[in-house]
């Protein structure tokens, strides 16, 4: 018997074998074709001018306009939507932000008396399920007659983004070093001075963070705005687009094509900061 | 907590002086923690306003008999008062207990469990399965991983409709259906295909947050790990067993347990596919959130009180998981 082994290519660390690497290839390119099919799908009804065109995708290749677009634009109340939606992330964003700041460098720098029953409040918040809220906010809103104003909405979601805020930063907070906090209290500053001279120009990422996660929250939330807002001109897009679909009357390809206009800008703001959402939701952390 | 040092001030707890009465303590404390408390100060506020206050009259309206006929409201000019009452907790009885009380609330506490657990079980399998795949050294691996994360960049809100346009009657998935030859299921129609459509739709969009948090923790395991597994003469399975799975530990109990939380909570991807319409196939908010303000008259008080049960629910499974957690040495990283 020989004794000479066929020579084998050395492989590196990691690196896959033709057939590993074709499956590999194969699997993800599957994977990535679910991923991508459903919202392809939206884009390629949305260029068909008639409303029952999805039963017939087919005859959308002989006849592909951006009519739908047009139409949207001019004819519906796609800017009016487009303007709540924005008042009321950017509200809710601004708030959240701001108000949870000194919070989550209290929580992650000092221990007080009551440190973890406080903690705790802010985790169970963050998993409040809407039912809740939604019934006692409504009937609180009423009273003030907050229903179906900016105002009120913007304040039902800070009831979830502040503490989810506190949370993050807290995370955030955490990697920067104590020794920054040190150094302020040798030259005198009080722990508001280093919050706000040392530690807050250091913390602008994390800040950052917090407030795109804040904005895609409140722009993607369904039930309070869908309950609370009432006249159409101040619909979100997550209200606005139900619209085009009632029990009378179905305009799916106007549908289709509003679908597509909020998920541009918005897919495209997600792909500029996903990387440092991921970091930030999960490692955002606390031990004690 | 091993060090009790508080890091802004740099004093140890243990310096005190002798522990002086108790009023000297409050004062004392008043005056070691008073920024403590100035900055914690806004949140407490905003939480005390927008959230305990909330909740307190929650749980008061469980307590009445309160519904859309009989709450205060303006109609017009003119205000009509409230005249709900109290009846104490028999909200808690007739959702417990009461006659139907399978069909109201049982039968949807049953499937929640169901759509929770399949739900995140899937979210997590194929998030891993996916995140070992892009894990290797391969070609176009930045696009692949782009590309899978679509389906969360996108809003849920934008993406449901696509998918309801897809799961139509004479819709795309089942006229490829017909032309294979296979049968044809009513997704939106009949109770399993709207429950089977659902966990489908969820997955779909939960999957890439899981695939992208434990990529991140499969590249922060240590390589000379799998080197000196290899060393040993491990096999890929025992390398996936006993070096990947141990190294994801932490990553996988707080994804797992936010996802349980998320799904748990999933509003939007049952109220957007299938509205009002579909009673068997609602989780319990969404149930909650029908008997509120999805007929007439809205119910209010049995709305609330599916609230409250939800959050206590919600409240004891986490402090069990964190308990089991902390018995396995883990620690939670949220």
């Amino acid at each position: 018997m020989s004794t000479t082994t066929t020579p084998q290519r050395t492989r590196r660390r990691g690196e896959l074998s033709r057939a590993g690497s074709l499956t590999s290839h194969g699997i993800l390119i599957v994977a990535s074709l679910i991923a991508l099919f459903p919202i392809a799908w939206l884009v390629f009804l949305s260029l068909g001018p008639d409303s029952d065109d999805y039963l017939h995708p087919a005859g959308i290749w002989k006849k592909m306009t951006f009519g739908n677009y047009s139409f949207v634009l001019q004819h519906t109340e796609f800017f009016d939507w487009l303007k709540s939606s924005l008042i009321v992330s950017l509200g809710t964003t601004v708030i959240g932000v701001t108000i949870a700041a000194t919070t989550g460098y209290a929580v992650s720098r000092m221990r007080f008396p009551g440190y973890r029953k406080f903690m705790w409040v802010l985790l169970v918040t963050q998993m409040f399920p809407i039912a809740v809220l939604i019934v006692p906010m409504y009937q609180i809103l009423a009273d003030l007659q907050l229903i179906d104003s900016y105002l009120g909405l913007i304040l039902v979601y800070c009831s979830t983004a502040v503490p989810y805020c506190a949370w993050l930063l807290k995370g955030y907070f955490d990697t920067i070093s104590f020794e920054i906090d040190e150094a302020g209290r040798v030259d005198g500053l009080n722990p508001f001075g280093t919050f706000a001279r040392l530690i807050l120009p250091l913390a602008k990422p994390g800040l950052a963070v917090a407030a795109f996660y804040s904005f895609l929250t409140a722009f993607g939330e369904v039930a309070f705005a869908s309950t609370f807002m009432l006249s159409d001109t101040k619909y979100t897009f997550a209200v606005g687009l139900q619209t085009f679909v009632s029990e009378h009357d179905a305009q799916r390809n106007l549908m289709a094509a509003t679908a597509v206009l909020i998920a541009i800008p918005v897919a495209a703001f997600f792909y500029l900061v996903q990387k440092n959402l991921v970091s930030g939701l999960t490692s955002g952390g606390t031990k004690g | 907590m091993t060090v009790a040092i508080d890091r802004a001030t740099g004093k140890r707890h243990g310096d005190r002086a002798p522990r002086p009465g108790p009023g000297g303590r409050l004062r004392r404390g008043y005056q070691k923690h008073w920024y403590a408390y100035a900055m914690i100060i806004p949140v407490v506020v905003v939480l005390g306003v927008l959230v305990l206050y909330p909740l307190a009259y929650g749980l008061y309206l469980t307590l009445t008999d309160a519904n859309s006929l009989n709450t205060a409201r303006t109609i017009g000019v003119n205000h009509i008062d409230a005249t709900y009452k109290f009846i104490g907790l028999d909200n808690y009885k007739d959702i417990l207990f009461g006659p139907t009380s399978y069909d109201r609330f049982w039968s949807h506490f049953i499937w929640t469990i169901v759509w929770t657990a399949l739900c995140v079980a899937l979210h997590y399998t194929v998030g891993l399965a996916l995140a070992l795949l892009l894990n290797q050294k391969l070609r176009a691996r930045t696009f692949y991983r782009l590309i899978l994360i679509l389906p969360w960049a996108v809003p849920t809100f934008v993406t449901v409709f696509g998918w309801r346009f897809m799961l139509a009657d004479g819709g795309i998935i089942n006229s490829a259906l017909h032309s294979l030859h296979l049968p044809q299921p009513d997704w939106l129609e009949s109770t399993f295909w709207q429950r089977f459509a659902a966990i489908m739709v969820n997955t779909w969009c939960g999957v890439p947050f899981m695939m992208v948090s434990l990529l991140g923790g499969l590249q922060s395991i240590d390589t000379s790990l799998y080197e000196a597994a290899e060393m040993d003469g491990a096999s890929p399975w025992q390398r996936f067993r006993y070096v990947t799975l141990p190294g994801l530990r932490s990553v996988s109990s707080t994804v797992v347990l936010l996802g349980i939380i998320w799904t748990f909570n999933q509003f939007a991807v049952i109220f957007l596919l299938f509205g009002n319409t579909a009673p068997d196939a609602q989780i319990l908010v969404t149930w909650s959130y029908f008997l509120g303000f999805g007929q007439q008259p809205r119910d209010f008080a049995q709305s609330a009180a599916y609230g409250i049960l939800l959050l206590a629910i919600l409240i004891v499974f986490t402090s069990f998981y964190r308990r089991w957690l902390n018995r396995n040495d883990q620690q939670l990283a949220i």
